[in-house]
């Protein structure tokens, strides 16, 4: 299968102080990776920087996308690539709809594709067809974004944008942290059914039980900004039934 | 002891005009506009232009900006341009009734020097409307206008015409009045030109003031309108300024506002080298209600200076003020509210906001809340932000695929878009959005005014 993106030595630093360790991933098209790893340990640079965000001095290493090195792509540019990062933290833009939003956002795409902008009513037909999938309050779309938005709902718009923009490689960082047992289901059912044969996802989580939804061909364990270990879906068992300082003693030689 | 105020050059030369032209003012002018002339000139001499103590005008150094040799226009020159292309380019959909003034003076072109429109309204030149409605003057020409300020005492020594509108009681007037202010001439000249709107017992109406500079040179604007809104009354006044970076303007507004009348202000600043904009509002009856809105886009070199003087003298009013920028390169701006809630102004709910976004280092903006509150039952709240284009913001907008300078006129345009949404009439205020939208890509040119697109 085709390599789709790789990471290769990645170290970064924010503020002086080293982050990322030397971070080596391959994920090929049509895979599903899992990360995991306790709090601060570097999972969302990680994400941060496969998606443009400027903020950590990345010090060695490389990042490859479907054969072109990153560095030289802006965030925009990556997003008409097909990368998606559907945020930990989702940001509020007061004053800006999500219609709004949306609509410029798919129609750059389009521009990207040399496709015409969609029409008034073909953006609202795509944009109800999606909403059904993801099942996402109607009221939402017409609202700011995710001005005031509860955690819940904040998530589900992620996927939500996801499900518009159909992504080749989506990163989901903690998607579903902070989502009630349906909610869980519905955003899993969503990365199910916008899965392909020729994309890829990564999804960072805490808990093994969104990986009941959507299973993994890897899992890997992100620790003080290295992976120290990867496996299959059993590692996600293993780790929640031994937590961390398992793999802290594994990797301390204890 | 020095108590002398030292005239300088520029305040004599004013004065020595006007004693030359005293007797020209005085035999075109009405009674009442003499009587406030008098008064005018006798302030201005002992006031000048306000210099650098003045507190008012810290962040404005006005005296250099007099210092350009204007011509002043004592009557309206004949000017060419070509009216067709004002009423080409009306606001499509509006339905407005348009009058013109030109450098001060109002024009004939687009209609007789006073109209009584079907409705009763009384629109016009307001030299004429001195003569033909005494009583009016009377009553409120030069009522308002305080001469504290300097320059306001200049404009009504000089005060020769401008543009008069009367709303009689009862009438409900749906169509939008609008203003245009031309400044065209082939040379450097100074305006100052006097309003005065009524609008009368029960009566609802709505004007909309455009500026525009259509030659290259150098303006100087110095204008003061006088607005009395009587009794459970609803008055609109939508100013838009677009002139151009070698255009200055003062514009003095005062309000004076009777029990339950309801008054919106939007003071739109799009393009001026120097505007101090005065907002000066008498909430004189108990029941009214003030909206003060502004919105100031500047860049380059240019600045702009809001002042907002909000008297609560009777009890249960409400005012709300709120007041908007962006500011690029090395513009800057200050806003000076000022709310004073006198001793038995109970239940006065006076609101301020003042925000900002500085989209350079170099930008710069001070803002400045006054309030001063005499009575005890009161909700007073004031608030003034300065900060940049949210950076989480711009990256998420990016990561979804939307390029930086969209992403930052997306931002730009949420951030304008309280002020507008103020704006009632709704072709109006989507034409207005139009023009800032132009504005924040860079595209407005001095050409494109709110409505007139000329040349
Ligand atoms: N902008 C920043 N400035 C300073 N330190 C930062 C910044 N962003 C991240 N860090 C630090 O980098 C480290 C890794 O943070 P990161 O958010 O990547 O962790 P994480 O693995 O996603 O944790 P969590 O599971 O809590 O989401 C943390 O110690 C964090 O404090
Ligand atoms: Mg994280």
């Amino acid at each position: 299968m085709k390599s789709m993106l790789n990471i290769k030595d990645l170290r970064a630093s924010i503020e002086g102080k080293e982050i990322l360790k030397g971070i080596n991933l391959e994920v090929r098209e049509g895979e599903v990776h899992a990360i995991m790893g306790p709090n601060g340990s570097g999972k969302s640079t990680l994400a941060s920087l496969v998606a443009g965000k400027n903020f950590a001095d990345v010090t060695s290493g490389s990042i490859t996308y479907l054969g072109k090195n990153l560095f030289d792509l802006n965030p925009e540019e990556r997003s008409k690539a097909g990368i998606f990062l559907g945020f930990q933290y989702p940001i509020e833009i007061p004053g800006v709809t999500m219609v709004n939003f949306l609509k410029t956002a798919v129609n750059e795409h389009r521009k990207h594709k040399g496709l015409e902008p969609l029409s008034a009513k073909d953006f609202l037909k795509l944009l109800r067809e999606k909403k059904d999938l993801v099942e996402i309050d109607s009221k939402l779309t017409s609202r700011s974004v995710n001005a005031g938005f509860s955690g819940g709902e904040k998530k589900k718009n992620e996927i939500f944008q996801m499900a518009m923009l159909e992504p080749k490689l989506a990163i989901l960082d903690e998607t579903d942290s902070g989502l009630d047992i349906d909610a869980l289901k519905i955003v899993a059912n969503g990365v199910n059914k916008l899965k392909r044969k020729d994309n890829a996802t990564i999804i960072i989580t805490h808990y093994q039980r969104l990986l009941d939804y959507i299973i993994p061909d890897f899992v890997h364990v992100l620790f003080d900004g290295r992976i120290v270990k990867s496996g299959g879906k059993e590692l996600a068992f293993e780790l929640e039934e031994k937590g961390y300082q398992w793999i802290k003693n594994q990797v301390n030689g204890n | 002891m020095q108590n002398e105020i030292v005239i300088s050059d520029i305040e004599r030369e004013f004065i020595d005009l006007y004693r030359e032209n005293r007797n020209m003012f005085e035999a075109k002018a009405s009674a009442q506009v003499n009587k406030v002339r008098k008064s005018g000139i006798r302030d201005f001499e002992r006031l000048g232009i306000p210099g650098k103590k003045n507190e008012d005008y810290k962040y404005t150094p006005l005296q250099p900006l007099f210092r350009n040799g204007y011509r002043k226009y004592l009557e309206p020159k004949k000017v060419e341009f070509n009216l067709a292309h004002v009423f080409r380019c009306d606001i499509p959909t509006l339905d407005t009734h348009l009058v013109l003034i030109v450098n001060g003076f109002f024009d004939k072109k687009n209609g007789e020097l006073l109209r009584e429109l079907p409705s009763g309204i009384i629109i016009g030149s307001l030299a004429a409307a001195s003569h033909e409605y005494p009583e009016l003057f009377e009553k409120h020409y030069g009522k308002y206008a305080s001469h504290q300020d300097g320059l306001v005492a200049l404009n009504s020594a000089f005060a020769q015409d401008g543009f008069f509108l009367y709303v009689p009681k009862g009438t409900i007037y749906k169509k939008f009045i609008q203003i245009v202010n031309l400044l065209v001439a082939k040379e450097d000249i100074m305006v100052q030109h006097r309003n005065l709107i009524i609008v009368d017992d029960n009566a609802q109406a709505g004007v909309i003031i455009c500026d525009h500079a259509l030659t290259p040179h150098s303006f100087l604007t110095n204008s003061v309108t006088e607005i009395y809104t009587a009794e459970n009354t609803f008055f609109d006044y939508v100013k838009v300024q677009n002139e151009h970076n070698n255009a200055v303007q003062f514009s003095h507004i005062f309000v004076n506002q009777e029990a339950n009348s309801n008054m919106t202000s939007n003071i739109l600043t799009l393009h001026g080298g120097v505007v101090r904009n005065n907002v000066n509002v008498l909430l004189n009856g108990e029941g009214a209600e003030n909206n003060s809105y502004g919105l100031y886009l500047v860049d380059q070199e240019q600045h702009v200076d809001n002042y907002t003087f909000i008297d609560h003298a009777r009890p249960n009013c409400i005012s709300n003020q709120l007041y908007k920028g962006v500011l690029d390169d090395s513009a800057t701006g200050a806003f000076n509210g000022r709310i004073l809630v006198r001793k038995d102004s109970q239940k006065t709910h006076a609101y301020q906001a003042n925000n900002n976004i500085l989209l350079t280092d170099e930008a710069k903006i001070n803002s400045k809340p006054q309030l001063e509150i005499y009575a005890d039952d009161v909700k007073c709240s004031h608030g003034a932000t300065v900060g940049q284009l949210d950076d989480e913001a711009l990256f998420y907008m990016r990561s979804r695929g939307i390029p930086e300078k969209e992403a930052r006129l997306i931002m730009m345009s949420a951030f304008t878009h309280e002020i507008i949404s103020n704006i009632k009439t709704d072709p109006l205020r989507t034409r207005i959005n139009e023009l800032v939208e132009k504005r924040l890509r860079g595209e407005l040119s001095a050409c494109d005014n709110c409505a007139v697109k000329c040349y």
